[in-house]
C-alpha cells in the first residue's frame, strides 16, 4: 500500500470566489498583506498501484478543464 | 414519445421533470442503478444534488450505471436533456463541453430568469449555487461558431458570472442539451410561465 496526498486547486486564471471571500475577510481580522488566496481540496488515500494515481485524478478527483492537481507520495516514493 | 427521467440519490427535481414530460408524452423514472433504457426516446437528467454533490457537482453521478447507459444512448443519437445538476453531470461526463463553477457572487441564486434563444425569449426560474458556465476562450469561440450555445441570459440577467452569458449548450451533434435554469418548473400557467415546455420541445428539434 502506498499512501499519497492529492492537492487539487482551481486553474490559474479561473476566478475562485472562495479564495476571494477568504482574502477579503483577512484584513478585518487584522491580517494585512495577504493576497492571491486560492482554495482547493486535499484528498488523502492509500493505493495498491500508485502508477494508476494519475489516471484516477484525471477521471475523478480533479476536472482537468478547470483544476490542476499534484500527487504527493507520503512514503518517500516518487 | 416516451421520456425517461433519471433519479439519483439526492435528486430533487425529478418529479417536476416527470410531470413536464408527461404533458408531452409518456414518462417514467429511471433509478440510478438501472441500465435498461429500452423503449425510451428521450432522457432527462434532472436537478438536485446527486450523491450529495461530493467532490464536485455531478462528478460522482457520472459513474452511475444509469449514466453509463445514457452515454451509450447519446452516442447512438438519443436525445438527452440535462437540467441544472443534470447539466453539471453531462459536462462532467464529457457529453457536453465546458464546466459549471461556483457562482461568481458566492450566493445561491433563486429567481425567475429571462433567457434568449435563437427563436425568441424565455422566462423560466433558476436556482443554483454552482452555475457559472466556463470553457476556455478558444472553445467558447468554437461553440459560438458551431451554433452550440442554445440559451443565454438576457442582458443584465446573468446570475452567476457565466462566460458570454451562456445559460445552456448543445453537443456538436445537437442531440444532447443542457442548461442551468429549470424549464420543468415552468410548464403550468399556475406558476406564471409555460415557457419551459419550449425547452423540452427544443430537444426534439
Amino acid at each position: 500500500m502506498v499512501r499519497a496526498r492529492v492537492l487539487i486547486r482551481p486553474k490559474e486564471g479561473i476566478l475562485d470566489p472562495q479564495g476571494k471571500a477568504v482574502e477579503r475577510a483577512l484584513p478585518a481580522l487584522g491580517f494585512e498583506g495577504v493576497g492571491h488566496v486560492r482554495v482547493g481540496r486535499m484528498v488523502e488515500l492509500e493505493a495498491e498501484d500508485p502508477a494508476r494515481l494519475g489516471e484516477l485524478c484525471e477521471k475523478l478527483l480533479a476536472n482537468p478543464l478547470i483544476e490542476d492537481y499534484e500527487i504527493e507520495r507520503l512514503d518517500g516514493g516518487a | 414519445m416516451v421520456w425517461g427521467v433519471l433519479q439519483f440519490p439526492g435528486s430533487c427535481d425529478e418529479r417536476d421533470a416527470l410531470r413536464a414530460c408527461s404533458l408531452l408524452g409518456e414518462a417514467r423514472l429511471v433509478w440510478h442503478e438501472e441500465r435498461d433504457l429500452g423503449g425510451i426516446d428521450a432522457v432527462v437528467v434532472p436537478g438536485g444534488f446527486s450523491y450529495g454533490d461530493y467532490l464536485r457537482a455531478g462528478a460522482i453521478a457520472r459513474f452511475s450505471p444509469a449514466m453509463e447507459a445514457v452515454a451509450e444512448f447519446a452516442a447512438a443519437g438519443g436525445s438527452v436533456l440535462g437540467i441544472c445538476n443534470g447539466f453539471q453531470v453531462l459536462c462532467e461526463a464529457g457529453l457536453l463541453p465546458g464546466a459549471l463553477l461556483l457562482n461568481e457572487t458566492r450566493r445561491f441564486t433563486c429567481r425567475q430568469l429571462e433567457l434568449l434563444t435563437p427563436r425568441g425569449g424565455l422566462s423560466i426560474p433558476g436556482k443554483h449555487g454552482e452555475g457559472r458556465y466556463y470553457a476556455p476562450e478558444e472553445l467558447l469561440d468554437e461553440l459560438e461558431a458551431r451554433g452550440q450555445v442554445a440559451y443565454r441570459y438576457a442582458p443584465g440577467e446573468n446570475p452567476n458570472g457565466s462566460a458570454r452569458d451562456i445559460a445552456g449548450v448543445r453537443n456538436e451533434a445537437g442531440n444532447v442539451l443542457g442548461l442551468m435554469p429549470h424549464p420543468e418548473h415552468a410548464v403550468d400557467p399556475l406558476t406564471g410561465s409555460t415557457d419551459g415546455l419550449k425547452v423540452f420541445e427544443d430537444l426534439a428539434r
